[in-house]
């Protein structure tokens, strides 16, 4: 029999994401448990029993990250992170369309368990109407007693409000995310402190991704042990899996974290168009390294223990097929340009990295390098490891390393050939 | 005169009240947004007129037009295409898609009709990657978002917008 799903569950329940049907099927029942029956210490503890981890691209486990608020700072505030920007990423969306009241009664259970009377939502600029619906519904669950003062008679109170970025990927970054919150340039912080100590406002605050909150009312529900008889030990629970590329069925696939990536691919995904072969996988967007997509990768269980043993993460777990016919010198530079637009400008590693390694991929490109340019692309690269404030520049350089170390002979090919890819 | 204030002071309120009363700052990016539906793009006026709303200088208000890639200091088309054309599109022919639409258009990226109607731009990642090629469209009103486009399918939208007196 078909696992039920947990969290795209609007593609088995019609209307799911309206409140009235929401409510049918079980909707704020874990919200009114946690409130009116469960200290918010005991809140914490189911959700790091659980052993939920970050879905946004850390895996950082949540309810250790919900312990770290600082309780002798206030006002706390909770933060969903809605940017969703990684190239190859694309189920935030989804669960903010089909299934929005399950994130936010996960997001209401977060600010219940830290004792905050304030959420915001932050999403990208291009989720416009998505804020939009957002708005509408939060006012709905005002209207139905469950955002407001005093909540089930209690002296818990919370509201919720949208706020909208405006193109800017690094602002999925948690402390550029506060910064641009703040009305500032979405730059990262340095850090420590860590957003629990001093967040937003300089006030404790805790970022979550979308996916991560709308775990959180099943968990409150059924239990942490329910929610660890999916996925693998160390890696509980099921995970939404972005799949696009050079793949016949691309989408969003809801599978236990585990899941090899064989199946994902050719069972879910239907395989490779015209019959072409696999060449390659990105697991993580355009944050990956390659991995050469060789049986032993394909038999690889997808969670954030397995992946690495192949010389990559599992990250957002956007997982981008790469056939036969992409040469990866077309595919970094794809990448390379991406992370140089991209790039805050705080940090001088990323600024001028991805500047000079975007110069150099061009002239790849253009069939006007020596090998000697692809060794001092490898070069630049290599300098960038570990000298970036935040992820965004440390994950830049993922895809060009790893290219050049699997894939030699594509750049071995272009600098004979001399004339621009594709 | 201060436009915005004078022609929105609800909308403005119900923005600040989203905010602590001594961070009014954070408002700023929503105003942003309510100026450009105002004036259709960024104007030298909209920035004095939020920096006197929320007291930020004017300057560190620029510095946001600039860094945030949905904001625009310049007036363009009506209507902004803005086709992604990140790896994951490219591998499912958005390059190609935008270079045709370019064509049909008799434009190129980054250029407007000689109408004023349209502008066409290529962007990052929409978060629509098994749904390429796609564009979002935008306009001093808002985003809206057209995925699974043909060539065919866009000039059939564009064609709709050419039609509106």
């Amino acid at each position: 029999m078909k696992r039920p799903y947990l969290l795209l569950r609007h593609r088995e329940i019609p209307d799911l994401n309206d409140l009235t049907v929401y409510r049918q099927h079980g909707g704020f029942e874990a919200f009114r448990k946690a409130v009116t029956s469960m200290r918010p210490q005991e809140v914490i503890e189911v959700v790091k029993a659980s052993g939920l981890r970050g879905r946004g691209g850390a895996g950082f486990p949540t309810g250790l990250k919900w312990s770290f608020i600082d309780n002798k700072n206030w006002p706390h505030y909770v933060v969903a992170n809605a940017d969703e920007s990684e190239p190859g990423t694309f189920k935030d969306r989804e669960i903010m369309e089909g299934n929005p009241f399950q994130f936010l009664e996960g997001l209401m259970i977060a600010a219940y368990a830290v004792q905050a009377n304030v959420a915001y939502i932050y999403l990208r600029g291009e989720f416009w109407q998505l804020a939009h619906q957002l708005d509408r519904r939060i006012q709905q669950l005002h209207n139905a007693g469950l955002l407001g003062d005093r909540l089930f008679g209690t002296d818990f109170s919370l509201r919720i409000y949208t706020h909208l970025g405006a193109g800017a990927y690094i602002c999925g970054e948690e402390t550029a995310l506060l910064e641009s919150l703040e009305g500032k340039l979405g730059q990262p912080r340095l850090r420590p402190p860590f957003p629990p100590s001093v967040g937003l406002f300089g006030k404790p605050t805790i970022v979550n991704n979308v996916e991560t909150l709308a775990n959180v009312p099943l968990i409150i529900e059924h239990g942490a042990e329910w929610y660890r008889s999916f996925g693998t030990e160390k890696s509980p629970g099921v995970k939404i899996f972005c799949l696009s590329g050079r793949v016949n069925r691309p989408g969003n696939y809801e599978l236990p974290l585990g899941t090899p990536f064989r199946e994902l691919i050719f069972e879910h995904g239907k395989g490779i168009p015209d019959g072409k072969k696999i060449k390659a996988i990105m697991a993580a967007g355009a944050s990956s390294a390659l991995i050469v997509a060789d049986d032993r990768a394909l038999d690889t269980p997808m969670d954030y223990e397995s992946v690495p043993t192949l010389g990559a993460q599992l990250g957002s777990a956007s997982i981008i097929v790469i056939d036969e016919t992409v040469s990866v010198d077309w595919l970094i530079r794809k990448t390379v340009h991406f992370f140089q637009h991209e790039s805050c400008g705080k940090c001088t590693p990323c600024r001028e990295g991805t500047y000079w390694m975007k110069h150099i991929v061009d002239r790849i490109y253009r069939g006007e390098a020596s090998q000697n340019d692809v060794e001092l692309l490898y070069d630049v690269a290599s300098q960038m490891r570990g000298k970036c404030l935040c992820a965004l520049g440390e994950f830049s350089i993922e895809a060009v390393l790893s290219a050049i170390e699997r894939f030699p002979q594509d750049f071995a090919a272009r600098v004979a050939q001399k004339e621009p890819a594709l | 005169m201060n436009r915005l204030q004078e022609k929105y002071p609800t909308e403005i309120e119900n923005t600040l009240a989203k905010y602590p009363p001594d961070q009014k700052r954070a408002a700023v990016m929503p105003l942003l947004y309510l100026a450009q539906r105002e004036y259709g793009y960024i104007s030298k006026q909209a920035l004095q007129e939020i920096s006197e709303i929320l007291d930020v200088p004017v300057t560190e208000i620029g510095q946001l037009v600039g860094f945030y890639t949905l904001y625009h200091d310049q007036p363009g088309g009506k209507y902004r295409i803005q086709v992604c054309t990140d790896l994951p599109c490219a591998l499912r022919g958005a390059e190609e898609f935008l270079e045709q639409l370019c064509e049909n258009l008799g434009i190129r990226v980054g250029e407007t009709t000689p109408d004023g109607l349209i502008t066409i731009e290529a962007v990052m990642c929409l978060a629509g990657c098994d749904r390429a090629p796609l564009f979002q469209v935008q306009t001093a009103e808002g985003l809206t978002y057209h995925e699974n486009q043909s060539v065919e399918s866009a000039m059939k939208l564009i064609r709709t917008w050419q039609s509106i007196p």
